[in-house]
């Protein structure tokens, strides 16, 4: 080819030349400037994973010459945060819960930051929405094992319940009736517990229970099965039961008792989470 | 160019500079007014005041990220009504798509801000180095003193330009006044200065250097835009059946086969996008209508009609080839695709209006508390949990009363600081999250039935305007 301009008839174009199967490559030039906008990525994107983490290598990425990382971007964005909650958080973990006033910031601070707590350190046996489970405690409901008071909710968050970690802990037994009394007496203690909680019973039977419950179980539960909370003895006459109601769960629970456990969280979080866990316990519905 | 065989054909080129010359007429005098009129909206828009209250801030048109909420006038658009910046943009594109299969590139050619500032910075240039002659002498001039100095000269009247585009840009972010004393004064954040930097540095680019380069290469409009023209929309053309065969030497033999054209080169030497109307529509073509301008001016010099360039319609070609008058502009204009868009423009409008007038002045929305589904109480009963949000639009604080309905017995328990029992204080443009508990008795059908319908009412005690939710109260079923 002496000449290697070849012109396209329909559209007057010059062509680069290049041909497949008769169809030619119209020459449609770029504009110079774009070339040198790519030209630009490259070197940009050159510098890019000298300057930032960028290439893997077996145990970790380079780490690029300006030392970023998103994990202590992370930790200082954390930083920060926390620096700018200081004082808030500070007054919170000093305060006295009872005469913080609701629409106080540290208040507030502590309903919104207790929520974030529970979630991450009480949801796994109470729920997600603090509903309990079966033998873990339903938190938004009126009755409370040991306190629905602010200050009782806080010492049961910070000491635990019945764990060996904590000298402080709240603590009570309930002796395993199985090894005290017959089949027929647990039986008739069981209808007893059905008849005050206003349950389908068997009257003949409850009248038996009632002595054997005035003898055994009053010390804790009350002459009516009211409950006392010094010793985390349920009420037993209303409709909210932790284990069961019915006389399955109430013969298992009589026989074998119970015993619930839960972990000091003085030992795991700090006063302000603490506090703040308590303010928002104490506002799902149930607070005292 | 003669290439060996072995140079492969260059696929890059560089920009052809290109030097408007100056023009005058009834389209150049329009961009004028235009170019005013958008500029000075631009700029000026973020110092406008508007009384809102004591609370809310005073500039005219607002957009508070850190507040979510739009200001335009006496309009507060909060995040969840961002559906009526939805609908203004769905009416903006629809508006769009009607002008251009009317009237072609209107947008592009009057009101688009790369062809408004591109305008204003060669006004600038001509100001300083002179009009299209002068101007290829400087450019073809050797680097001098006098070079130098209107260039540079050039370059610091765009960049003050530029600046105060970039600068306006924030003013709609914050308080204009304030923020231009702190910017003023060194004070501002530092995102202020580097959206400046970047805006002036596009805007210094663009309309300095890249001018239609942008419209050829980095926009899609014109690509997408040719899709809404058809033979009726009227655009910018030459009527090559009167113009051709064109030719300069009137006098000489054969001239009076001559057409009118007398290819004075006007036309061309105008033009911002450096083309020349007489090839076609052409996909640079901005239709600026300078070009209409500037062989007007020629046509009334050589004593012809006017309007040999002209905005028409390619389907009367036939029409005026043959002699006869074009159809007139309505018959053009008014055809079912613009008639379609117009409607759906209009409904969409009437639609955005309507929900701005019924608009509630009480906002609220009702969220059922799910986990748990209900609670039980000792006594037996059944207790739902709602957190209703009510949005105080106003620019005072308000009480409102929490309220129910229901055809089965329930009862409300608002979680109240205030006084009055299910009284609860909204302050001035805020949302407050009330919790709500609704409670059935163990005795109570709504305790033992899965669900029951229920509604709950917030009342402004003020105006007794209320407003009303419906949900569900969950029982044990």
């Amino acid at each position: 080819m002496a000449d290697n301009k070849d012109r396209d008839d329909v559209t007057g174009i010059d062509t680069t030349g290049h041909e497949w199967d008769g169809i030619k490559e119209l020459n449609n030039p770029l504009p110079r400037w774009w070339l040198w906008c790519f030209y630009g990525t490259i070197v940009w994107g050159i510098a890019y994973t000298i300057a930032y983490p960028a290439w893997p290598l077996v145990n970790a990425a380079t780490s690029g010459v300006l030392g970023y990382s998103t994990r202590a971007e992370v930790a200082e964005q954390i930083a920060a945060v926390d620096a700018q909650n200081a004082e808030v958080s500070a007054r919170l973990a000093s305060a006295d819960l009872a005469t913080l006033a609701p629409d106080d910031d540290a208040h507030r601070y502590g309903v919104a930051g207790g929520a974030s707590v529970f979630l991450a350190h009480c949801s796994q046996c109470h729920g997600s929405g603090a509903a309990g489970a079966l033998g873990y405690p339903n938190l938004l409901d009126d009755d409370w094992l040991w306190g629905g008071e602010l200050d009782a909710i806080e010492y049961t968050v910070r000491h635990g319940i019945r764990n060996d970690v904590d000298p402080d802990a709240r603590w009570s037994e309930m002796p395993a009736f199985g090894e005290i009394f017959e089949d027929e007496e647990i039986a008739a203690t069981v209808e007893y517990v059905l008849s005050i909680s206003g349950q389908d019973h068997d009257a003949s039977l409850a009248e038996q229970g009632a002595t054997l419950f005035e003898e055994q179980c009053t010390a804790c539960h009350g002459d009516a099965g009211e409950g006392m909370r010094d010793l985390g003895a349920p009420r037993l006459s209303d409709a909210i039961w932790l284990y069961g109601g019915d006389r399955e769960a109430l013969t298992e629970t009589i026989t074998y008792s119970r015993f619930g456990v839960m972990p000091p969280w003085g030992q795991r979080l700090d006063e302000a989470e603490i506090k703040a866990v308590t303010l928002y316990l104490h506002q799902l519905g149930g607070g005292e | 160019m003669t290439k060996s065989p072995d140079t492969p054909p260059a696929l890059y080129v560089a920009r052809e500079p290109i030097f408007p010359r100056r023009v005058k007429g009834s389209f150049r005098t329009l961009k004028w007014w235009i170019m005013g009129v958008t500029l000075a909206i631009y700029y000026l828009t973020p110092f406008l005041r508007w009384d809102r209250g004591p609370n809310l801030p005073d500039q005219a048109v607002l957009i508070d990220l850190a507040g979510r909420r739009f200001y335009f006038f006496w309009i507060e658009i909060w995040p969840h009504e961002f559906y009526f910046v939805a609908g203004l943009l769905i009416m903006a594109g629809l508006g769009l798509f009607l002008f251009t299969s009317a009237l072609g590139r209107v947008w592009c050619g009057y009101a688009c801000p790369q062809t408004v500032w591109t305008d204003l910075f060669i006004l600038v240039e001509r100001w300083i180095e002179g009009d299209r002659n002068a101007r290829v002498r400087l450019w073809n001039a050797d680097w001098s003193a006098r070079k130098l100095r209107l260039r540079v000269t050039k370059w610091i009247i765009w960049f003050l330009i530029a600046l105060a585009t970039g600068g306006a840009w924030v003013f709609y972010f914050a308080d204009a006044p304030t923020l231009l004393v702190d910017l003023i004064t060194l004070n501002a954040p530092l995102i202020a200065y580097s959206t400046v930097l970047i805006l002036a540095a596009t805007t210094f680019v663009f309309g300095g250097f890249m001018r239609e380069q942008v419209c050829n290469y980095m926009c899609p409009w014109p690509r997408i835009q040719a899709a809404m023209m058809d033979n009726d929309t009227l655009t910018v053309a030459y009527r090559h059946w009167r113009g051709e065969p064109r030719g300069k030497h009137r006098k000489a033999a054969g001239a009076e086969n001559l057409g009118d054209c007398i290819d004075c080169m006007a036309c061309v030497n105008v033009c911002p996008a450096g083309i020349d109307i007489r090839d076609g529509q052409q996909m640079e073509c901005i239709t600026c209508a300078l070009c209409i301008d500037a062989c007007d001016e020629v046509m009334e010099k050589i004593g012809k009609p006017r309007g040999l360039i002209d905005y028409l319609a390619l389907a009367d070609e036939e029409r005026e080839t043959a002699g006869a008058v074009p159809r007139p502009i309505l018959s053009h204009v008014l055809r079912p695709r613009t008639i379609l868009y117009t409607g759906m423009w209009s409904l969409i409008g009437v639609a955005l209006i309507y929900a701005l007038f019924i608009r509630s002045d009480i906002d609220l929305t009702v969220e059922p508390v799910r986990n748990p589904q209900f609670v039980t109480l000792s006594d037996g009963s059944v207790r739902n949990t709602y957190t209703v949000r009510i949005r105080n639009l106003g620019a005072e604080d308000k009480t409102f009363r929490i309220m129910l309905t229901s055809d089965e017995i329930l009862r409300i328990t608002v979680e109240t600081e205030g006084p009055n029992e299910g009284h609860v204080i909204v302050p001035a443009n805020e949302t407050l999250a009330a919790r709500v508990y609704v409670t059935a008795r163990p005795q109570d059908a709504a305790a033992k039935t899965e669900s029951t319908d229920l509604r709950l009412w917030v009342e402004d005690l003020e105006t007794d305007s209320r407003a009303g939710v419906a949900t569900i109260f969950n029982g044990k079923g």
